[in-house]
């Protein structure tokens, strides 16, 4: 196998033996999709206040939430770069013959776990309350291919933002004024069709909106895409290319 | 000493490292090679560094600048092979930035370095399969054990899989961590991170080894035992070292050579021994050091009257 696949898999099994080693933050992120669906979902299912099609709210946005809590948990990662950088672990991987790409798609692996466990926890909570999921094994299998992309993106997103501001302070400032806006501006909880139209193009170059979209179609009954399938999985491929490249310049200045 | 015989001993000294002509280091050939199909690349080998004719580090005009900052200021020094060197200055001296572009983390302003043979801009890739680095920080990772933590290492450096397993314990069985291996590093104390660092920065047996300020921060006794496994991997497998210290003792217990780096500069280069000698019969190497450090007085007293100023309007 080539040396770089086996290099991130070498970087990914180090992320995931101390995840498992430490699984309360796993479970600490599945509070938050609760909280979505079971106060937030339901209520608004009832105002009816949204048009949504032939589908129920709640299922309109369980896939948006899905798409929430993997842009929440990958967002995370670039914090954990930073951390990983004053603690002296950056510099001795990137002193490492280890190609640049794969210590960043190492990490992308690893927020691939942590996105398959979280739709894990979301197909749970949405059996409880009753959302018509589709449970074919090929819809769940695109479930977790859209959810591995996703992840992969706002992983190495954060990773490129991470190499930018170079400090924790300053990155929790950035987190916290870009995931809401990458939340709110996409058709996680509410359709394009009725947002104003500076809204829907912010939302349309948004790849959380591509994830919302493939993950409505292939986690629903009924539910469909706008884009299709094919589309939406090679903008966000596009995506993670994009960053890829770019993180792979940025990475070695976070040490600088 | 009579000033004139000072001067000249400094000369002298000055001359033993400052030698860095006839720097011959592979990088441009290696591009070349890169433009050629996978298969036929092996067939190309490429032109081994020999050593002694080439020494294990070599800088010649190396420079950094940041905005209008000059954090190294031309520094020509050539380290041979098997060494033990330090490099010593205060902080702020230009140490950690010297190391930073030796080990292909931080590209050079202008000047030129090889290490290995190989040059740090044109063919970092080769640089790196050969050395070994050791952060100032203690940077094993907390949350892992420590055979993790050299798993990570051994994986990364491409030792092989059936080589990896004995490579790890008899790295282990080195630094005396055998009995902690299955441990969180987080339960380790300093000297033994320390210890596990470099059995991490020496799995893949590197030609040359940088560390860092190895023991800031270490109790006498955990600065002893790091002291001790480092003169053993000189000694037992000729790895070229080379450290960044301020301190006079390491300096003096481990290092066969020493350069001053004051304000970005090589202010003196010597062994520790006649480097004393050049500044009196009974000099430490404290002395030296503060001999050296202190070059631009007008800097210094500047500082001072600063800091008093400061003092005064607090007081």
């Amino acid at each position: 196998m080539s040396a770089w696949v086996l290099d991130s898999f070498a970087i990914a099994d180090v992320e995931l033996r101390k995840l498992m080693r430490d699984p309360a933050e796993l479970v600490s992120r599945a509070v938050q999709p609760l909280l979505w669906l079971l106060v937030f979902g339901q209520v608004l299912a009832r105002v009816r206040a949204i048009d949504t099609g032939q589908l129920g709210y709640l299922a309109f946005m369980t896939p948006g939430i899905l798409a929430q809590s993997v842009l929440f948990s990958a967002i995370f990662y670039g914090i954990s770069v930073i951390w990983e950088r004053d603690l002296g672990i950056v510099q001795k991987l990137l002193v490492s013959p280890a190609s640049r790409a794969s210590l960043i798609i190492g990490k992308a692996i690893s927020a691939d776990f942590r996105g398959i466990v979280q739709a894990c926890v979301i197909y749970l909570i949405a059996l409880l309350l009753r959302v018509p999921v589709r449970l074919e094994p090929a819809a769940v299998l695109g479930v977790l291919v859209v959810v591995t992309l996703g992840s992969a993106v706002f992983a190495t997103f954060s990773l490129v933002i991470a190499c930018a501001v170079k400090t924790r302070e300053r990155f929790m400032g950035i987190g916290q004024v870009l995931t809401m806006p990458l939340f709110f501006a996409s058709n996680a909880i509410y359709p394009l069709q009725i947002m104003p139209p500076w809204l829907r193009v912010i939302a349309q170059v948004n790849p959380l909106t591509y994830v919302v979209d493939a993950l409505r179609q292939l986690m629903i009954q009924g539910g469909h895409s706008i884009y299709g399938l094919g589309w939406d999985c090679a903008v966000l491929t596009l995506v993670f290319l994009v960053l890829l490249g770019i993180g792979v310049r940025a990475y070695p200045h976070l040490v600088r | 000493m009579p000033e004139a015989a000072e001067a000249s001993t400094r000369r002298r000294i000055r001359a033993a490292g400052g030698i860095a002509s006839g720097v011959d280091c592979v990088g441009v050939e290696l591009r070349q090679r890169r433009a050629l199909p996978g298969i036929l690349g092996p067939m190309f080998q490429r032109r081994k560094p020999e050593p002694g004719a080439t020494g294990a580090i070599e800088m010649t005009g190396l420079t950094l600048q940041f905005g209008t900052l000059v954090a190294v200021d031309h520094i020509d020094c050539q380290v041979p092979h098997g060494e033990i060197f330090g490099l010593l200055g205060a902080n702020g001296a230009g140490k950690t930035s010297t190391i930073k572009m030796l080990t292909t983390l931080l590209p050079p302003s202008a000047g030129r370095a090889c290490v290995a043979g190989y040059d740090v801009v044109a063919a970092p890739a080769e640089v790196r399969r050969r050395i070994g680095y050791v952060p100032q920080m203690l940077s094993a990772d907390g949350a892992l054990t420590g055979y993790e933590n050299l798993l990570l290492s051994a994986r990364l450096y491409g030792v092989g899989r059936a080589t990896r397993r004995r490579r790890i314990e008899d790295a282990l069985e080195f630094m005396g961590l055998t009995a902690f291996a299955h441990r969180l590093v987080k339960t380790y104390s300093g000297g033994m991170i320390r210890r596990l660092e470099l059995a991490q920065a020496t799995l893949h047996q590197p030609k040359v080894l940088f560390l860092d300020e190895p023991t800031i921060g270490l109790d006498p006794v955990a600065r002893r035992s790091v002291w001790e496994r480092l003169a053993d991997l000189n000694r037992e497998f000729g790895i070229t070292i080379l450290l960044t210290t301020h301190d006079m003792e390491e300096a003096e217990q481990l290092c066969r050579d020493i350069a001053i780096l004051h304000a970005g500069r090589i202010a003196v280069r010597g062994r520790p021994a006649e480097l004393k000698a050049s500044i009196a019969p009974t000099a430490t190497l404290d002395q030296v050091f503060a001999h050296y450090s202190a070059m631009s007085e007008g800097g210094r007293l500047r500082d001072t009257a600063q800091t008093r100023r400061t003092a005064r309007r607090l007081g």
